[in-house]
Order: structure tokens, then sequence, then C-alpha cells
């Protein structure tokens, strides 16, 4: 503990103490009645950014790998416009250690100013998530045009359904660590007052989580639609889980095939899906959605949080880019057996799920394959290396099935330096 | 620790109603009280730390409570909370303390000598007594809105006063995020170690950030004396043993807590007080004495008697499951305490309890022996 720090805590003499760490003569008035508690301002001064920093040595997540004290000691004091501070960004990775094979990002944004005003926090925890992406030099491509997809019908012996998932966030409002009542309830008012404008096969209706009668809620639990109040410690520590269920709701389409979360994680969640092997559809009808909706709040004088560096703004830095998840149920009961399975899956960029989500584990021999990226490819070109490996893996699996071998292939190139 | 961008004028720029919190499903004292027209006046009001009204509220907002059990609603983050908050505050404070007015004066009396009796509970049925409270340090930012240099802070200093200790009371201090297996072992077997608290009551006020950073426990040799550092308040101060010698644990629990405070004092702190809240802490629920006094007794008998839940009433005295708040009795052992905390002195709640448990045990022995217990059911305290 730094010297001035103990001498503080242990003396008396706290106004002379306070001159000397610059507080200035207003703050030592305070200070003379011994009964009035600190200013925030002058607390700052008092404990200055070693007192603060977080004991990190048992962490394992991005942040914590990349907040050295001189970061820290550089923009504890800082405030984006909102008012959202480097401790409620690295709240939720002080509070989750994290695990020793899985490495958890560990800070959020409160707002799209964050990854500015704390970038020399953001820009290397996106580095180190991101293959090396580096916002600095490096720019995101964005592509919704699902008609460059080829190839894009699996064999449904094999895949069971298919998804495409991304986030949305609205420019001007906080994000879901950070927002106020009114702001969440404007997020909700903006999002489902566009979604109202949706017509013909997008057609839908919104179910107010608050709202709902307990038939609507079985009716989208026997969806899988429905989304409940986060209990991840790693969500809940970062604030997001406020006033719920306050503004937080579902929209889906009548046809069930397009669904939104407003308010859960980010602003808003698009997902497209469908039973079946048809990914180009899933992504056509994943596209033309989001183009409409915004397109539908544009005309309101709104737009989403996107910049050329960054992609699409979202709450976590592992969704920035594309945010987008790509995937589908496949059987593949002799290649998941296979020791070599997990290195193919590597190679070809993707990742395996339990059908449950994210940190579930697969049952039975059902898996649910992704892309692992976000960041640096387009849509189209993640949804296309998605669609190019699980062909690969159900050409692996027939192979086995025929008692043929089968071969690892090469790795994928992240990035064209 | 501000929750979202609550420190921000930037929320002005939204009307009251906008952000007025949907209370309609809520049954806690805060929602209660909180009107919007409340909400309206006090929402661009801070204290000098920053806390705001929506740090106040949020464990309440995102607690709606429960049809039976009113839960408070509201915590403060520092001392200036039940002052700049009073308008929300004071009520709350009436609604659970019986009354409790913002005129009223509490009488704080440390003094085991006026406790009379309590040294012969019966042990063949009072199979432990205890003692604990709370204290917060003047000065510094309470549990839900500390940062982590503070806490630290707090840390320091109670380490440093705890180690004078002498005597008796001489023991040692355990971080939470140092110890040894075979020490966390040790206290769970003591029944001594706290854990980071899961209760949503709790994690919604912020209290559990950055666990373990600055969290422990201090005990003395004999294992009779023991102090939590920054869980849900800056120290919570027990004092314990087995059988019923509730006069003993008293005068235990008096003279080390007079003894850490004279400890702070000689180093040029003092402990949060004043003459209308008494000690201050955290939660509402907890000011003036902070003060539970409990055993642990056998009533199989009584405890299944259909007025047992009245006669407590009458007492003063609420039971509960011998894991503390929130659990169920096991084999007919309840854990009877005193149900209020503000508005009587540390001696008269003791004395309640003293004389409220010898009751109790008498009418079990009653009820044993076949006969009925109609000629002693209490008076209204």
């Amino acid at each position: 503990m730094s010297g001035s720090f103990r001498r503080l805590i242990s003396g008396r003499n706290t106004a002379v103490l306070l001159a000397s760490l610059g507080a200035g003569t207003m703050a030592t008035g305070a200070f003379l009645n011994e009964n009035s508690s600190l200013a925030a301002e002058t607390k700052r001064k008092l404990y200055p950014p070693s007192s603060d920093f977080p004991d990190l040595r048992k962490h394992n997540n991005c942040m914590a790998a990349a907040l050295t004290p001189a970061v820290y000691a550089k923009l504890r004091d800082k405030l984006t416009p909102n008012n959202w501070t480097l401790d409620q960004c690295i709240q939720t990775g002080v509070d989750n250690p994290g695990h020793p094979f899985i490495k958890t990002v560990g800070c959020v944004a409160g707002d799209e100013e964050s990854y500015e005003v704390f970038a020399e926090l953001f820009d290397p925890v996106i580095k180190d998530r991101h293959n090396g992406y580096d916002p600095r030099t490096m720019t995101h491509p964005t592509d919704l045009d699902a008609s460059k997809i080829k190839h894009g019908m699996f064999d449904e012996n094999y895949v069971l359904s298919s998804r495409v998932r991304t986030g949305r966030s609205i420019r001007g409002l906080s994000l879901p660590p950070a927002c106020s009542r009114a702001e969440r309830r404007e997020v909700e008012r903006v999002v489902v007052t566009a979604l109202a404008g949706l017509k013909g096969d997008l057609a839908g209706h919104y179910y107010s989580l608050g709202d709902m009668t307990d038939k609507e809620q079985q009716q989208l639990i026997d969806d899988h639609f429905l989304f409940d109040k986060p209990v991840s410690p790693l969500l809940t520590c970062a604030f997001m889980a406020r006033d719920w269920p306050d503004a937080r709701g579902i929209w889906h389409n009548n046809d069930k095939t397009f669904l939104i979360w407003i308010n859960e994680e980010d602003h808003t969640r698009v997902i497209s899906m469908e039973k079946g092997g048809n990914m180009k559809r899933v992504f056509e009808r994943f596209c033309n959605g989001l183009k409409q909706v915004e397109h539908l709040i544009q005309e309101r004088g709104w737009e989403f949080m996107w910049n050329e560096r960054l992609g699409y703004i979202l709450t976590c830095p592992s969704n920035l880019g594309t945010g987008l998840r790509a995937g589908v149920h496949v059987r593949l009961p002799k290649l998941s057996k296979d020791p070599r399975f997990s290195k193919i899956l590597d190679n070809l960029r993707l990742q395996k799920r339990g059908t449950g989500g994210v940190d579930t584990a697969a049952t039975g021999d059902t898996f649910d394959i992704s892309n692992l990226d976000r960041l640096g490819k387009s849509e189209v070109e993640l949804v296309q290396l998605v669609i190019n490996g699980v062909n690969y893996l159900i050409e692996c699996e027939k192979k086995l099935e025929k008692g043929q071998d089968i071969t690892v292939p090469a790795p994928l190139v992240m990035f064209k330096k | 620790m501000p929750f979202g961008n609550t420190h921000n004028k930037f929320k002005m720029n939204y009307s009251a109603e906008q952000e007025y919190p949907d209370l309609s499903q809520h049954n806690n004292h805060m929602a209660k009280v909180l009107t919007l027209e409340l909400y309206s006046k006090l929402r661009d009001k801070e204290t000098p730390s920053g806390f705001t009204l929506d740090d106040v509220i949020q464990t309440g907002v995102d607690n709606p409570g429960h049809p039976f059990i009113m839960t408070v609603g509201c915590v403060a983050g520092d001392e200036e909370t039940y002052d700049v908050f009073k308008d929300l505050m004071d009520p709350v404070i009436e609604d659970r303390h019986g009354g409790y007015k913002p005129s009223d004066k509490h009488k704080t009396d440390l003094n085991a000598e006026n406790l009379q009796g309590g040294d012969d509970l019966d042990p063949n049925y009072v199979l432990s007594s205890r003692v604990r409270t709370g204290r917060s340090i003047r000065g510094f930012c309470l549990p839900p809105h500390c940062s982590r240099g503070e806490r630290r802070a707090i840390e320091q200093l109670s380490i440093e006063a705890l180690d004078s200790l002498e005597g008796d009371l001489k023991g040692k201090y355990y971080a939470l995020k140092n110890m040894t297996e075979e020490e966390q072992q040790q206290l769970i077997d003591d029944h001594f170690l706290f854990d980071k608290p899961v209760s949503p009551l709790l994690l919604a006020s912020g209290m559990a950030r950055d666990w373990p950073d600055a969290r422990g426990i201090w005990h003395n040799d004999n294992k009779t004396f023991l102090v939590w550092v920054n869980e849900e308040d800056h120290l919570r101060v027990i004092s314990m043993q087995k059988g019923g010698n509730m006069r003993e644990v008293f005068t235990r629990f008096c003279t080390g807590l007079t003894k850490i405070e004279d400890l702070f004092k000689n180093r040029g702190h003092e402990f949060m007080w004043n003459e209308h809240l008494g000690y201050v802490l955290t939660c509402p629920s907890n000011l003036g004495t902070g003060l539970r006094a409990g055993v642990h007794v056998k009533l199989p008998n009584l405890s299944k008697h259909e007025k047992f839940g009245d006669i407590l009433k009458r007492l003063r005295l609420q039971k509960r499951g011998t894991g503390g708040v929130d659990t169920a009795a096991v084999g007919g052992v309840f854990d009877i305490s005193n149900a209020d905390r503000l508005g009587f002195s540390e001696v008269e709640l003791v004395q309640m309890v003293v004389d409220g448990v010898n009751l109790l045990v008498n009418m079990e022995k009653r009820l044993e022996g076949g006969e009925d217990i109609e000629d002693m059911m209490p008076e209204q305290k």
C-alpha cells in the first residue's frame, strides 16, 4: 500500500494530507468538520488509483490480462458523456475471476463512447479476443447481401435446424449495464414501434415480459423463445439485470421464424431460425428483416450504433463487428467421437456447444455448431464459412459411416494482413 | 458505487414519470412509501459521496418481495443517506420499527451490569446463546457504495484495532482471500465462516462487489468473540457460546464492543451514531442497536401449540430456523431472538430475550408434563 495512503488512514491531520494531495482549500474546509463525509471528488484524490486497483492475481479474463496499474491510473477518473466509469466497465471482470480453461472477456461497455474513452483497455481486449484485430489500424467489413451465399442448403438427414443471431444497439441511448429505467423504456418504445411496421411474412406481435399472460408465457417457453432474468454472474455483476422485468420483451413474427429480444444483454438481439437445413433462407430473412427494421427506425430519426473500426457496437466486446453467430443443430454421432473432431472444428473456425446454447453440454450426438469469430469478417463471409464448414463436417460423418478415412482441413486464415 | 448513469444529471432530461420504477407487483417497505411525487422530489438529490435515490432503492426495485414477508427494499450508501433521503427513510423506519417517529430519541445502553439474571437459562433446553450487532466507521461509505480503496482502508483499520485486543479477547484475523484450505475448513466447522452473499436482496444493492477483496473474519482464541469485516456492514460483532449463560455472552459483547470503540477512537475514528437513529448501519432494519440476541432452544411441544406465534409476538420475539434468517427449524430446535432493534436499548432487548426464553422453557416443561399453559400467557410487551 502506498506510503501516503497509510498516513491517510492512521493520521489525524487530514487537512494537511489533503493539501499535499492537491485537493484544494474547499475540500480542506470540508475536512475541518470531523463529522462530514467525503465529497466524491476529494475522495478520488484521497484514494489514489493504486489503492483502488483491483486484485487480479487469480483472474483469467481478457480485462485482467490488459489492465495494468498504469492503465488503471490513467483511466480511473475519466467519464464518458453519460458518466460511465472504468470501474463500472470492469466490475464484472473483477467479480468473476474466470476459469483456467475458458477465457471470458471481463469488461462491458456502458455506452458507445466507452470504447473510445477507455480505448487503452478495450483495444488490447479486442485484440486478444478477436485474433489480433487492431481497432486503431483496421476496418471491419459489413455485408448483409444474402444473395452472395452459395450452397446454403444442408443435408437434412444431419442438420435439424438452422439459426442466425446478432444484436443491434440504438445510438444515443445507454447500453444495458448503464441505462436508466427511462432510457430502457425508450429503447423498448423505439424498437416496438418500428417492429409494428413490419409486414407480410415478417408481421408479428410483441410480448412484454412484465405483462404477458401465463398462457402466452407457456407458449413462448414451448417455442423456445422465452428468455429469463439472467442468472449468470457474468451478466448480473455487469448490472444488466436491474429493474427486471421492466421494459424487457420478446417480439416474433406470426410464422415464428424471426424473433427479437428487447433489453436482455443488448438493446436488441435479432434471431432468424427454422427447422431443417435451409441456412440460405434463414440468412435471407435475417438480412431482409434487419434492413427493414433499420429503415423503420431511421424514418423516426434513430440509427444503430456502428462505426467502421468496430462494426456494430454491442455491450460485450466479444460481440463487436457482426455480432453474428450462425449455427446449426447437427447430428454427428461418428465424427464427434473421432479424436480429430476438435482440431477439425478449430481449423474451420467453428465452435461446438450443447443444444441448450452457451454453457450447456451436448445431449446425445447432436451439437450446436457455429462460427467462432465475430469481428474482422463480414456477415456474408461468416455465414459462408459456417456453410462450408458444416458441409465439410457432414462429408466427414458420411465417410466415417462408410468406413472411409477423413482428413483434417488446413486452418483457415483470419485476416489478410 | 453508482448503478448505471445514476450519478448523472443526464437522467433529469427524462421526466419523473419516465424514470419512476414500476412497483405495482411489489411488497416491501420502500414500495409502500415511494410514490411518484416522492420520487420526483428526491431524484435529483445525492449525498456528498454521490449516492443517489436510485442507488438507495435498486435492491427494492429488483426484489418485489414476498406476499407474506415484508422486506425493507432500500439501503444506505453512507451516513448521510438517512438525512438526504429522510423523506423516504423516515416513513420506512417508522413502518419497520413499530411506529418510531422522526422526533424520537434512541437509548444506547451497553452496561451489562444493568441486565437482571440471564446466567441460568436451562441448558437442557437452551443449547447456545448469541448476541450480534453491527458497527460502521464514520467517514467511510457503506458496503453498497464503497470503492475498493475505502473497503481496504476499513479492513486495515479494523485489523489494527482488533490486533490490540488482549486477555480473553486476544485473537487473529483471517482474510477471506488469503486463508488456507485448513483455516477455511476450521472456520466452517466452527460455524464462523461467511460466504459471498447469494441472497438477491444483498446482491442487488452492490455489496458483493469485488468479493473477496478486503473481507475477513477475526475471532478470539477462545472462539467466543467474532468480528466479520466488510460483509453486509463494515463490522458485524458477535459474542456466542454453548449453553444458556446469556449474561456472560452479553457481558463479553459489551466489554468487547467498548474496547473496540476505544481502539478506533485512539486512531481518530468513531462509529456512526446519532441520538435519533442510534448506530447507523447499511440496512434500515438494523438501526438503533443493530442487536439480535438469541438462543437455540428446544421447544418441540410448544412450537406445535396453536398459540406459539401469538406468544412470541407478545414477548416481542421472533423465531428462525437454526441456519439463521430464511431457514426452517430442524428437530424442534428454534432460533429465538428479539424482534426489535430501534427504540429499545441493548440491555432492554437482551432482558426481553432472557425473560421471554425463560417463560418459553417453562411453558415447554408444562406441556411435556401434559398440562396446559393458559395461565402462563404473557401480556403484550
